[in-house]
């Protein structure tokens, strides 16, 4: 891939800033349904994505065409619109020389992972449902990159990921296993099928309550929700740009137990060690302590904000603004042994449910979209399990609800009543983004509507 | 080689793999899409793919393999894999798979292309949108942005069944949108449509537009809107514009039709639906206004083609006649396990990608009435339109959608502009409460339909009109 990179660079000639991004993916994703395979899929594929600015105006191209003639027609278009282009004022120049922080994640097994091992891991899911209905996937993925720029910026990097997310259903009640990791060891599919028939069977007989506020215990999957719409709007630099985010460095715009990073290159995160613009990841804060500190930024955004670049542009290009992919919310301290509630809460979580009073206890959130992008109003739904809580003890299973509920005001200063102890990394469904994060105990949550409307 | 060599090549393939059942199918794209933002070219994005993808069926146990690799041995070896895939299925099987028989044969389509959306120069393209930007600007937007996009799509499909088909589709759309920033709030206004609008039709579809005529009202709308009344909560008489519709149609019929989530395989991730197979033919969906039909076969629609990517034929279907529920979207071996005699609307959105059940043009038809009438037969009630948020849970049927903008609607005149318009219902509750349709019906094309693990993005056709509700929740608020 290096190669093509440098190939592609060579046939551009000089006087031209150029970029070139070459990726390899390699997905396989075998899915089940009715507690049996229906959908087994693979393909890898090899795209190559240039950018240039000649004279004043910038334009960019991709292919999957990589012969030298498919090459040569990519950089003759490419090279084409810079001409028609009209001038590109923002123009942030190329990413400069610059070394790689680490190599990021990778893990051979998980890589060279065969139909069977998928297929083994789904036998196990089904196995340990017992019975249960069950629908779900196991997806396997590696990827490469090789970026190079026309300003010396050569890098190349690669990551492999793995990942299971699956319910077990009973009367029409889901409960739910899901987990991302960059080991196949790492993910069982006996572990998440007993946790998610657990789920299910305890969902049985579901009651409904009335809409209003609720103390709640968010589960992992539903924080992780939290932070997707915090990633797409709140810290994307486009978006700060245009006064259309809540985010105010410097302003304590979060709880004090909040401290919310994107680390690619640590523990448990994924990705490829550095931006589509060659720019090396790099550990980034947004919130410190409940303390917002910066957003995300590529170099466009980076330059019209007076700062520097973190790394976060996207292979797609700058239309969507600079979103972080791997974020994680810090865990809390260790609050001893872990209180026994029995299968239906996940471990993680336990010890905060032992603290409400009355709340509920929320495994998922589901088809979540922003009413209003700056004060982050989102509305969705609960999704795979909603259990009361009473006196610290889960009493009974509840009906899914509609929320409308502001993400930040949500964890705002004050508004946090604990934070779980173990994190658990949770993939989005595109295989692009992955989010750790321990359960929260939050004191409001604005539940606006009932199963039945 | 040609592209149905190469198709072949990867179909007997899979076939001496020990498939029972395969096809092929070879697709090259062109994408180019610009962006604009406040006078400003903001992006050009200009793509080329080209591969193929193989199904082959084992036992009872599909496989899927695809590679960006048009030669005879990558096509080979794509077609092995794929069969090699459909075997380790067996570790976890299910019941017999069958294919609903559609006919086997050679075809070619091509879509309605009045102006090759690719030959005209970027140059006059970039203009447009930068005019259109400008204008909005200079009218008081915070952020003015603008967009259009173009598909130009050539596949060739061949089935161990005789299938040998190709197309080749065009697509294409533009939009602009004003945004106003106030004080902790923000305010959008679009036209045509949130994302735009879409068809498979040439670059005439985006001069029918005429962006740059509509770029101050959105401006001047989006500015309006910061010190609008906020859209009262409580239950009422709702009206929604045509475009609002088509979402109303595409969230709460189009996916709850899909047999594919009826029979629960997307029950993991898109969901299950709220109907059942039992009632097929004999449920009260909607009021007796209520026609909805399956159409890939309307001119000029998003959802359009001459052949689905399983080689059925376009054909026109009735999925709710008079308020009653009679048809679904179909694949052939979901319509195999329903007991049902025909299929045709199976699509990906590549050649990496396994064809799955989809909407194809799900749309409303035309009414007796207009959109004047509803208004002035209305005493007191709120007029919704341009979509601006979505949601609905995975049975399709708790939902909550958010537009644009709102009107007051008080003894048959519209009054006062609102904001922060929202309503809320359950499926078949809200359409049963439909008692007056227009007849002034657009095909809107909804290009970022998302399904389906890998994901998908699915281009849907909704032909639509304005139409009324009664009894209805609006003004859900954070």
């Amino acid at each position: 891939m290096r190669d093509i990179a440098h190939r592609v660079l060579s046939m551009v000639g000089p006087g031209v800033e150029a970029e070139v991004f070459v990726g390899h993916t390699a997905l396989a994703l075998t899915r089940f349904a009715n507690s049996s395979i229906h959908q087994n899929v693979a393909d890898a594929t090899t795209s190559v994505r240039l950018r240039l600015h000649a004279d004043g105006r910038t334009a960019s191209g991709s292919t999957t065409v990589t012969t030298d003639e498919g090459l040569a027609g990519l950089v003759r278009r490419t090279r084409e619109a810079t001409r028609l282009l009209p001038p590109d004022a923002g123009w942030p120049g190329l990413a400069p020389l610059a070394p790689l922080a680490g190599e990021g994640n990778w893990d051979e097994a998980t890589a060279q992972a065969a139909p069977d091992a998928r297929a083994d891991r789904v036998r196990a899911f089904v196995d340990a449902a017992g019975g249960l209905e069950t629908a779900g996937y196991c997806r396997t993925m590696h990827a490469a990159g090789a970026f190079a720029n026309s300003a010396g910026q050569s890098v190349t990097g690669r990551t492999a990921e793995v990942a299971m997310d699956a319910i077990a259903r009973l009367d029409g009640a889901d409960g739910l296993g899901r987990l991302a990791s960059g080991r196949l060891s790492e993910v069982d599919g006996a572990v998440l099928g007993a946790r998610a028939a657990a789920k299910a069977r305890a969902s049985a007989g579901a009651v409904e309550l009335p809409p209003g506020r609720y103390e709640v215990v968010l589960e992992a999957p539903a924080v992780a929700d939290l932070l997707q719409n915090f990633a797409l709007y709140g810290f994307n630099g486009k978006s700060y740009n245009e006064r259309r985010s809540f985010a105010e460095p410097g302003a304590e715009q979060f709880d004090h137990a909040i401290t919310l990073v994107d680390d690619t290159l640590g523990a448990g995160g994924l990705g490829l060690p550095f931006d589509a613009e060659g720019t090396p990841k790099r550990r980034v804060a947004f919130v410190s302590g409940g303390v917002t500190e910066s957003v995300a930024h590529d170099r466009r955004t980076a330059a019209e904000a007076g700062a520097e670049s973190t790394a976060h542009a996207l292979p797609s290009g700058g239309a969507f603004g600079a979103i972080p992919a791997s974020m994680r919310l810090d865990p809390g301290p260790a609050t001893g042994e872990a209180a026994e509630l029995g299968a239906v809460v996940d471990p993680a979580a336990a010890a905060l449910v032992a603290g409400v009073e009355r709340g509920l206890l929320v495994t998922d959130l589901w088809y979540t979209r922003v009413l209003d992008p700056k004060s982050l109003v989102v509305t969705g739904l609960t999704r795979n399990g909603v259990w009361l809580i009473e006196d610290g003890e889960i009493t009974t299973p509840v009906r899914n609800f509609r929320f409308t509920q502001s993400y930040p005001q949500a964890l705002a200063p004050g508004a946090v009543l604990g934070v779980g102890a173990e994190v658990t990394t949770v993939p989005d469904g595109w295989g692009a983004a992955w989010r750790t994060t321990p359960a929260l105990r939050l004191a409001s949550w604005n539940f606006t509507g009932g199963a039945s409307g | 080689m040609t592209h149905f060599d190469v198709a072949t090549a990867a179909v007997q393939a899979a076939l001496d793999a020990g498939a029972r059942y395969a096809d092929a199918r070879v697709m090259h794209r062109r994408y180019e899409a610009m962006s604009a933002r406040n006078g400003e070219i903001e992006d050009l994005s200009q793509s080329e793919d080209a591969g193929i993808g193989v199904r082959a069926l084992v036992g009872s146990g599909w496989g899927f393999y695809a590679v960006p690799d048009l030669s005879d041995a990558a096509a080979r070896a794509a077609g092995t894999r794929a069969a090699k895939t459909a075997a380790a299925s067996a570790r976890v099987p299910g019941p017999a798979t069958d294919l609903t028989p559609v006919g086997a044969g050679a075809g070619s389509w091509a879509s309605a292309c009045e102006v090759d959306p690719l030959s005209v120069p970027l140059s006059d393209k970039g203009d447009l949108l930068v005019h259109a930007t400008k204008t909005m600007r200079e009218h008081g937007a915070d952020v003015a942005e603008g967009l259009y996009q173009i598909w130009d799509t050539e596949k060739w499909f061949v089935s161990s069944e005789g299938h040998r088909i190709d197309q080749h589709i065009r697509e294409c759309g533009a939009g602009i949108s004003s945004t106003a920033i106030g004080d902790g709030e923000v305010q959008r206004r679009s036209y045509p449509a949130y994302r735009g609008q879409y068809g498979t039709r040439g670059w005439e579809l985006v001069q029918e537009l005429d962006l740059g005529a509509h770029a101050a009202r959105t401006a001047d709308e989006a500015r309006a809107l910061l010190t609008a009344p906020l859209c009262p909560a409580g239950e009422t008489t709702l009206i929604l514009g045509g475009e609002q519709m088509a979402l109303q149609i595409h969230e709460s019929v189009g996916h709850a039709i899909e047999l594919d989530r009826i029979l629960g395989w997307e029950a993991a991730f898109a969901g299950t639906s709220w109907l059942d197979l039992d009632q097929l033919g004999t449920l009260h969906y909607g009021s007796e206004l209520m026609n909805i039909t399956i159409d890939p076969t309307i001119p000029g629609a998003l959802g359009s083609f001459g052949f689905d990517d399983e080689g059925t034929p376009a054909a026109r279907r009735d999925a709710v006649r008079e308020g009653r529920w009679v048809g679904v979207l179909a694949g052939r071996d979901s319509a195999a396990v329903a007991g049902l005699d025909y299929a045709g609307s199976v699509r990906a959105d590549g050649w990496s990608r396994l064809p799955m059940v989809r909407m194809t043009n799900v749309g409303l038809e035309p009414g007796p009435h207009t959109l004047a009438e509803m208004i002035a037969a209305t005493d007191d009630g709120i007029f919704m339109e341009t979509n601006r948020s979505w949601s609905i849970d995975d049975k399709r049927l708790n939902f909550q959608f958010g537009t644009e903008i709102a009107y007051e609607v008080k003894n048959g005149r519209q009054g006062r502009m609102l904001r922060n318009p929202t309503y809320t219902g359950i499926g078949p509750v809200f359409w049963r409460s439909m008692d007056m349709l227009s007849s002034e019906s657009v095909a809107w094309g909804t290009p970022n339909c998302g399904k389906g693990q890998p994901g998908q993005v699915g281009h849907t056709g909704h032909p639509a009109a304005p139409a009324r509700f009664q009894n209805v929740r609006v003004g859900v608020r954070g």
